[in-house]
């Protein structure tokens, strides 16, 4: 075994989401794969409940490239695009020195544009919310 | 929090495999080799990516199995420093949080915690003693089960040796051998916006 680039690029939790899901369909019939059932399923049961079970190659795209404007660095639009920040507090944690990068209208328009690219993440929160009052 | 890592290998396919594909034998096998297995300084293995180029496979003497060398993409699980992950408190001791992922845990140090925090010893629960600004205190327990929010502070890897556990001279190196964790990743909480999802809701 020899590691040629250790990290050659990122992925995304839909991109591996997405195949996972084709793998675990195209397997049935291997049995002999070790480990690979025990941790695909553990992986899927956690990607299946976190916002990018819902997400689209085309909102993806759409979404990064709506962001473009704002000079992220590449992993801060990977975690926009993997939890989509519902508040503005989560946009402070997710981006390096956000107070001095981003004004706050900036921070707003972040928040909009996620949350028309992902509808879904708010509503699931709006849902939450009166169960747990 | 997943990545690509480009590898090579010399894939051995035993003759019983000869009936089927080529590609779908060297891809059970390397899966078989490396799912849920941390590789050093690269991180957890989750399933193969793709296969990016097979050579020819050769046949030594003495042994029936074919040779072939492939190079491949593997997904793997290493978050990057100060990356946000969602997770679900798992249990908690006077070590700290440890947070899972379901296919991995993540552990919180007491002194990653939200200052001041203390360790409830009948509840066995990490206590945030939110101060409420009017000199009183307000506990806000984090209880298992609950969804939580850390950044990624740190990262170690540990090299095991499979080999002490067959042969245990020492026992007491042995026991240590068998506690060792290959990859361990830290968090922290110790940041407004960071806890449980429930703190900061409105």
């Amino acid at each position: 075994m020899e590691i040629v680039n250790s990290n050659s690029s990122q992925l995304s939790n839909y991109e591996v989401l997405k195949h996972l899901q084709q793998l675990k369909d195209g397997r049935k019939k291997d049995k002999r794969q070790g480990q690979l059932a025990t941790i695909t399923y553990e992986t899927l049961r956690y990607l299946e409940n976190t916002p990018c079970n819902q997400q689209t190659p085309e909102t993806i795209t759409t979404c990064l490239k709506a962001l473009e404007r704002f000079n992220l660095s590449k992993n801060e639009k990977l975690m926009i695009i993997n939890l989509p920040p519902t508040t503005a507090l989560e946009i402070q944690l997710m981006i390096e020195e956000s107070e001095e990068r981003l004004t706050e209208e900036q921070v707003n328009e972040i928040l909009v544009i996620v949350a028309e690219h992902f509808p879904h993440v708010q509503k699931a929160e709006e849902k939450e919310e009166p169960e747990e009052s | 929090m997943f990545i690509l890592v480009e590898m090579k290998n010399v894939t051995r396919i035993t003759p019983n495999l000869f009936n089927i594909k080529l590609n779908d034998a060297i891809a059970s096998e390397l899966n078989k080799k490396l799912a849920n297995k941390v590789v050093l300084n690269v991180g957890l293995c989750i399933a193969l990516y793709d296969i990016t180029s097979l050579q020819e496979s050769f046949i030594f003497p003495g042994d029936g199995s074919s040779h072939t060398r492939v190079s491949f993409r593997y997904i793997v699980f290493r978050p990057f420093a100060e990356e946000i992950l969602l997770g679900k408190i798992r249990c908690s001791s006077a070590e700290g949080v440890h947070v899972s992922l379901g296919f991995y845990d993540i552990i919180i140090p007491p002194t990653y915690l939200q200052h001041p925090s203390r360790f409830d010893e009948t509840e066995q629960a990490w206590v945030w003693e939110y101060d409420t600004g009017d000199g009183s205190k307000h506990d806000l327990f984090m209880d298992a089960g609950e969804s939580i929010r850390l950044k990624v502070t740190a990262e170690t890897f540990n090299e095991t040796c499979p080999s002490t556990a067959f042969v245990p001279i020492a026992t007491d190196s042995a026991e240590k051998t068998e506690n060792k964790t290959p990859y361990i990743i830290t968090g922290s909480i110790n940041e407004p916006g960071l806890g449980l999802l429930t703190w900061w809701d409105n």
